[in-house]
């Protein structure tokens, strides 16, 4: 029995959009399922849709079609039972400020039918297990990233759900602190906490999740292992930059289209040219001497086993790793 | 029983938050004790105007400053929640089981109480400076006031949770809550308006608290007047905490 199972789900938002208002898809029939004891990733570019589902499947918002079903409970019909077993980090994570990181979690484990005294042993059982005792006294608007993080993730945690929605664990955390995360949700896995993650992060989806979904704009495009998904990729990527991309591009595609060592060929952002090869090291030089002798300018080359961006490239035609970085500000050229 | 449990968990936290930031308490009581300290006493001159009320400019006025307090004090209490909204509070404490009133409730009885702690203290300045009263009547003021006051709190988070906005918030308590409190005889009794004003204000049911809080400060404990003002804030009262309830229900970033 899955833990999570969803079924034709749709949610839309009415948004300004160039000061009109426009019906925004944020899930466009999504479907999928969870098995219990996984860590499950859902990977994508901000506004992909991510936050949207976890807010569903937490009971925070209704979703407009479809059915969900999560810890065993219609999420339509049993909301309040669905949250007697799910715990929920989101990306602002919702400590009270003005209050201690101790008296958080007690008021936290109180609202969970806790009575006063296990509540707060609780409460210092989460204190020490999360090293969280040098500051757990202090009040929340005083904590650095890290440490509300890590108070954050003790709230989710302080009535021991069997099932944890955490909405980007290790968003804007140093890495220190991106490491002390991911070694507390491994910790929490090996326990059998299903973990139901978002991420935009690759390495936090390759090295965490056991199964992950790519989303998009609102729809899944490919769901596996990290290694399925990079097997469909099977191979190698070269990728070159060539002198007059616009022209030379279209030119390289057909010369290269001929050899029957090409798997296939994306043009990706930047201007370059993605050509997916069964062993790089061979091709390389077959591809360099094609494109030399029709007198096209390669001016930078790589080779690099498939990633999960090189998946994320292949199913939705443009890059999360640029389309992160231009959302953060960078790459714009 | 769950409900009394959550909500006494609620209040108890918002209690302590609001006390380790006393200044907000302070500031509210400020501006109705500057009125007390350097307006009422240029009322003085006005007692002797025909149509102003009997007792005094203070006993007059006390009662009005009151329901003032009432008012401003509780009005912008959705700010708090707003930012409680935006870092995410909210959605933290819905995931949980907690019930939605609870939440409404305990912020609520929090609001109530800071507002009794001010009105007493209030009182007890104005009584300083020369305006009587008689116990019963000062008791039930104050219960008309937890009317009023536990209305407007629970219509402020609701609005809140409405817009979700602080500039959007801003203006519309601005606009809406000057001409309530204008119309309401609280800065000088409407016995002095024209007719126009005093047919407008019948549609104010903050003029019906400001009135009964006049009469049962002076101890007219049985006017029909009263029963009037109770009611209706009892009534707004409800037609608040059901949408505050409902509001909270439904809250999203």
């Amino acid at each position: 029995m899955p833990i999570i199972e969803v079924e034709a789900l749709w949610k839309s938002f009415k948004t300004m959009r160039d000061r009109k208002k426009v019906q925004v898809d944020a899930l466009s029939g999504v479907d999928l399922q969870v098995q219990k004891g996984e860590i499950f990733g859902f990977l994508g570019p901000n506004g992909a849709g991510k936050t949207t589902m976890l807010r569903i499947l937490a009971t925070l918002l209704p979703p407009d079609k479809g059915r969900a079903v999560v810890a065993g409970y219609d999420l339509l019909r049993e909301p309040k039972k669905v949250r007697t077993c799910i715990g929920y980090v989101s990306q602002a994570g919702g400590a009270d400020s003005m209050s201690t990181g101790r008296e958080n979690l007690i008021l936290q484990a109180r609202l969970y039918d806790l009575t006063a005294s296990t509540a707060r042993k609780r409460a210092a059982e989460l204190i020490s297990n999360l090293e969280m005792t040098s500051f757990a006294d202090r009040l929340v608007r005083t904590h650095s990233g890290g440490q509300r993080r890590r108070l954050d993730l003790a709230l989710g945690l302080v009535h021991q759900p069997k099932l944890l929605f955490l909405d980007e664990p290790t968003l804007g955390l140093d890495p220190q602190s991106r490491a002390q995360v991911w070694g507390e949700v491994r910790k929490l896995h090996t326990a059998g906490t299903t973990i139901f993650l978002t991420t935009h992060y690759l390495e936090e989806a390759d090295s965490l999740c056991d199964r992950l979904a790519i989303i998009d704009e609102g729809k899944i495009v490919a769901e596996g292992t990290p290694t399925q998904l990079k097997q469909q990729i099977a191979g190698d990527v070269i990728t070159l930059s060539l002198q007059n991309a616009v022209e030379a591009i279209p030119r390289a595609e057909e010369l290269l289209r001929a050899q029957p060592f090409i798997r296939s060929m994306q043009q990706a952002a930047d201007q370059q040219l993605q050509v997916y090869v069964e062993r790089g090291e061979e091709s390389l030089a077959t591809i360099m001497r094609t494109l030399d002798a029709a007198k096209l300018n390669v001016h930078a080359v790589s080779l690099a086993r498939p990633s999960l961006d090189d998946v994320f490239l292949r199913q939705t035609g443009h890059s999360l790793a640029s389309s992160t970085a231009q959302q953060n500000g960078q790459g714009r050229s | 029983m769950k409900l009394f449990r959550d909500t006494w968990l609620i209040f108890s936290q918002s209690v302590r938050t609001t006390l380790r930031m006393p200044v907000w308490v302070i500031i509210g009581i400020f501006q109705p004790l500057c009125y007390l300290l350097l307006f009422a006493p240029l009322l003085q001159g006005f007692s002797r105007v025909p149509g102003f009320p009997p007792g005094g400019a203070m006993t007059v006025f006390t009662p009005g400053l009151l329901i003032m307090m009432g008012i401003f004090g509780t009005v912008f209490n959705g700010f708090g929640l707003l930012f409680e909204l935006q870092s995410g509070v909210i959605e933290r404490l819905r995931v949980t089981p907690v019930s939605r009133w609870a939440l409404l409730l305990g912020r609520v009885l929090r609001d109530v109480l800071m507002l009794l702690i001010q009105s007493v203290l209030l009182v007890l300045v104005a009584i300083l400076l020369g305006a009587h009263s008689n116990l019963t009547g000062l008791l039930l003021t104050f219960a008309l006031l937890i009317l009023l006051g536990a209305g407007l709190s629970a219509c402020s988070y609701a609005l809140a949770l409405a817009l979700k906005d602080a500039n959007a918030l801003s203006s519309f308590l601005n606009t809406v809550s000057m001409p309530l409190i204008l119309l309401s005889g609280i800065y000088l009794p409407l016995t002095l308006a024209p007719a126009l004003l005093r047919t407008i204000a019948n549609f104010n049911p903050f003029a019906y608290a400001v009135s009964a809080a006049r009469l049962l400060f002076n101890g007219n404990l049985g006017d029909s007047a009263v029963i009037e003002g109770f009611v209706i804030m009892g009534v707004l009262m409800l037609a608040a905490l059901l949408w505050g309830a409902h509001s909270f229900q439904r809250a999203t970033t």
